[in-house]
Formats: structure tokens, sequence, C-alpha cells
């Protein structure tokens, strides 16, 4: 399963819904992901690609890592693959 | 004052699912104490403990609610669900506004704490699921029950190891009786029984290891029981402006401390404790017919109960009951008061005095009628339930039949 499948997934489960309701331009706010839900995602998201994310709950929009939609996420999650896993 | 009563009784332990099957299981003395089933229970020299059977999680929450429920608030809600549903009572508005929860608890997410310490330290995982602080804290079921039930006056959390549920009831009783409160959910919860909660109190050596017989000369110790008791207090006038079925009064209650030691009893502690809620509750001490006993089973509790007692009733001690249901569901530490209290609302509205079982062999420090391994019928005015702590913190709640 590539990258971006595998976010998804993680994201559709989060916010309940199929995979297939799960759009690259969606942001979590619209699939109705709450705060508790975002730092959820993000634990889930990194257990299965073991990267560690850096982000702040606080600051969310000052955190090194982009998680304005699904499309950003994605991008983010796969640049952090390349780095982590050199 | 406003006078109080119960409304409500919900529970979770070692006898049932719920009040019917825990006070059936106590009519017909009998045991939920059995071997412990747990990962690493083989590393244990305690194996045996009031352990909750057949209770899943999976189907009762969904995924999101199992991410922040501990298993001391999974106990917590559903014993709440039943005490709330019984009472019929509903929160909006005004009564909404002004009630709140008040719960017990000792140790809080206990299995927790341990399921996440082994996956750091033993497993050496570096990463731990966003929820373990929600999850483990002492006041996360306190909470939910808020969250759940729209009940936005006081609430909060008290921790007194094993008279926590009573010093909570004692709380929620003095919010309902002074005016604050119209309604009150109160109780408390526990669960320890896994590889760290039991390894612990194993330090003690206090623990039996093979049955609780409080009171009975061959007693070897106290036996950790898992569960919850929530109830409903509430305002006499607004339960019965609703027409909710009364199942008995809380006529007073009193805490002491012994401010002695952290872990031996004192008589004179518990004595006060009792005389100061037979005191508060304006009854004389010979219109007490039944006490649930803190009775634990060591050694040291049991003989420091029955002197206090026999201190405080006088001649009246050898005509009153005293029973200690620990012997059947275990000690549930923080709960222990709440799951007790069901035995005293039993003795009250039903006439059936729970018996305190595995008693062998009379034991001349214990000489009260201790309700031996059966159940007794009996009518019963007024009963007092006993909570004695660690730390010599003592609380004793008094009831009456209604």
């Amino acid at each position: 399963m590539s990258v971006k499948d595998k976010v998804i997934e993680i994201i559709a489960e989060q916010a309940v819904l199929e995979p297939g309701d799960v759009s690259m331009e969606s942001t979590l706010e619209d699939l109705g992901i709450d705060s508790l839900g975002l730092v959820e995602s993000i634990f889930a998201i990194e257990e299965e690609f073991d990267v560690s994310i850096p982000f702040n709950a606080n600051e969310p929009t000052e955190s090194d890592f982009d998680i304005s939609n699904v499309q950003s996420i994605v991008l983010g999650i796969e640049a952090l693959i390349a780095e982590q896993k050199v | 004052m406003h006078r109080v009563v119960i409304t409500g009784m919900g529970t979770v332990n070692a006898l049932g699912h719920d009040v019917s099957e825990t006070l059936e299981a106590m009519r017909e003395g009998r045991c939920g104490i059995g071997d412990l089933d747990f990962q690493d229970v083989d590393r244990l020299s305690i194996k045996i403990g009031g352990q909750v059977r057949g209770f899943e999680a999976e189907g009762r929450y969904n995924r999101q609610q199992m991410s922040l429920y501990d298993r001391f608030t999974q106990f917590t809600l559903a014993a709440a669900k039943e005490a709330i549903e019984q009472s019929g009572i509903t929160f909006a508005g005004e009564t909404a506004a002004k009630s709140g929860v008040v719960l017990g608890t000792a140790g809080g997410g206990v299995s927790t704490w341990d399921a996440n310490y082994r996956s750091v330290y033993e497993e050496g995982k570096n990463r731990v699921h966003p929820f373990v602080v929600p999850k483990l804290m002492n006041n996360a079921a306190a909470s939910h029950v808020s969250m759940e039930y729209n009940l936005k006056g006081p609430s909060f959390t008290v921790s007194t190891a094993c008279a926590s549920s009573n010093h909570a009831m004692a709380q929620a009783f003095q919010m309902v009786r002074s005016g604050l409160a119209p309604a009150m959910i109160t109780g408390g919860s526990e669960s320890m029984l896994c590889f760290g909660g039991v390894k612990a109190w194993e330090g003690l050596r206090v623990m039996s290891k093979d049955a609780c017989r409080p009171f009975s000369a061959n007693r070897n110790g106290m036996v950790q029981g898992e569960g919850a008791g929530i109830f409903v207090f509430e305002d006499y006038e607004h339960a019965r402006a609703r027409g909710a079925e009364i199942l008995c009064e809380v006529i007073g209650f009193a805490m002491s401390s012994d401010a002695s030691d952290i872990v031996m009893p004192s008589k004179n502690g518990a004595a006060r404790a009792m005389s100061g809620a037979l005191a508060d509750a304006k009854v004389d001490r010979s219109d007490v017919c039944y006490i649930n006993a803190h009775g634990t089973g060591t050694a040291a509790n049991d003989k420091t109960e029955c002197a206090a007692v026999a201190d405080v009733f006088g001649p009246h001690a050898d005509s009153l009951m005293i029973s200690s249901t620990k012997s059947m569901h275990g000690h549930l530490i923080g709960g222990t008061g709440a799951v007790e209290l069901l035995a005293c609302i039993m003795a009250l509205r039903d006439g059936v005095i729970a018996p305190t079982i595995g008693y062998e062999e009379p034991d001349p420090e214990c000489a009260l009628d201790v309700v031996p391994n059966e159940a007794r019928e009996a009518s019963v005015t007024v009963a007092i339930s006993n909570a004695f702590a660690f730390g010599g913190m003592n609380a004793v709640l008094a009831l009456r039949k209604i």
C-alpha cells in the first residue's frame, strides 16, 4: 500500500468515513476531525511509518509539518520517511 | 437542612454486572474471588482476586471512547447508567447547573499506567498513545459521567485509599443536605487488578493467598477486588415531586483522622468516626441494627474494628449485626465503600443481611455477630457503613429505612 493510501486509510478511520470519501483536498476540519482526533491521527501515522512528526498542538501552524489538507500531510510524511530512513 | 435520599444505584463488581446480580450473590453468600487472569500473573505470589469477568469494553463503547476510558472509567460509566436509569432523573436547566459528580478512587487508571510503563520500559517503545494522560487521571471517571449526563455543578474526585468512596459519598451528601445541589452522582470505582497493581500490594505482605475471611480466627489477609458502585443522592422533596422510587435515606456521616500511623489502624479513630456519624444523624446507638464493616480480613483491621464497635455501642454491640461483604467481592480499595453501600440498602429495603462468608473459627478478639456464612432476614431501620483507610483516614455513613 502506498504512503498516500495508508495515510488516507488512517484519516478515514479517525473520521469514521470510507477511504473513498477522503479526497486529497479535504481538510481535517472538512472531515470532522477535532484537535484530539488530530493528535490521535498523528500518533497512528507515526506508528505506521515509524517516523517522528514535529507537531505541537499549541501552535499547529508554527510546526514544521503542514496539516492544512490531506495532500500536505501525505507530502509531509513522504518527506519525513525519506529524511528519517537515511 | 434538606433530607437526602438515594433514588438510584448501579454497580459492576466480581459478584455481578448490575445490582440485582450482586444482591442475589450476597443473599446466597456466593464468593466472587478466584484465580486472577492477566499478563504476567505467573510472576506474582498473590494469584487470587475479585476480578470482574466477562465485562467486555468492545461492543459497549465505541473506538474513540475505548481510547479514552480506562477500566475504572468503564466500570463507572456502566454503573452510573444503571443508577441514573433507575432513578429516572434527568439533568436539564437549573438541576443540571447545580448537580455534580463526586467519586472516589485510590489509583485511578492503574492499568493504563501499567500498560504504558510496560510499553516504554519493557518493550523499549519511545512513543505512547496521545490519550494516556486523560485516560489515567483520577478524575477521568467523574469527568466522563459529568459529560455523559450533563452535570454542570460541583464535580471532583476524592482519593483517600480504602475510604475514598465513603469520603466521596459524604461530600455528595453534604452538598445535597445543605441545599447546594438538588442531586449528586456519587460512589467510586477501582481497577488495580493488573501486574503492577497487585505487585505493589504484594509488597506490603498483607494479602491472603487463598481467601478473605474477615473476623475468622484463621484469617490471613485481604484479597483485592475491582469494580464500581454509583448512586444518585437526591433532595427528598425533589425526589418526591417527581415521584421517584426512594431506596433509603442518608441521615448522617462523620470523618476522622487517626493522626498516628500510615498503615496501622487506630481503635480511637474508628470509634470517633462511628460515634460522629450517629451524632450527625441524631440517632441513638441502640437504633443501629446493622454495620457494614470495613472488615478487610487482616489481623489488624478486624480486631481493631471490633474493639471500636464495642467501645461505641457498649452492651448493644452484642445485639447488632456486623458483616463484611469483602469476603465475597474482595476489597475494591477506593471503590469498596460504594459497593458495600449496596449491602446496607439491601438490609434496609429488603430486610436481608449479607453474610460474612469464609468464616471458619471464632476469634475472641472479634466476638460480635458477624452473620457468618449465611444471609439472614431481619428488619433494619438504621445501618452504618464503615471505611477505614491506610493513612488513618476514616469515613462512616449512616442510613435509614424509608
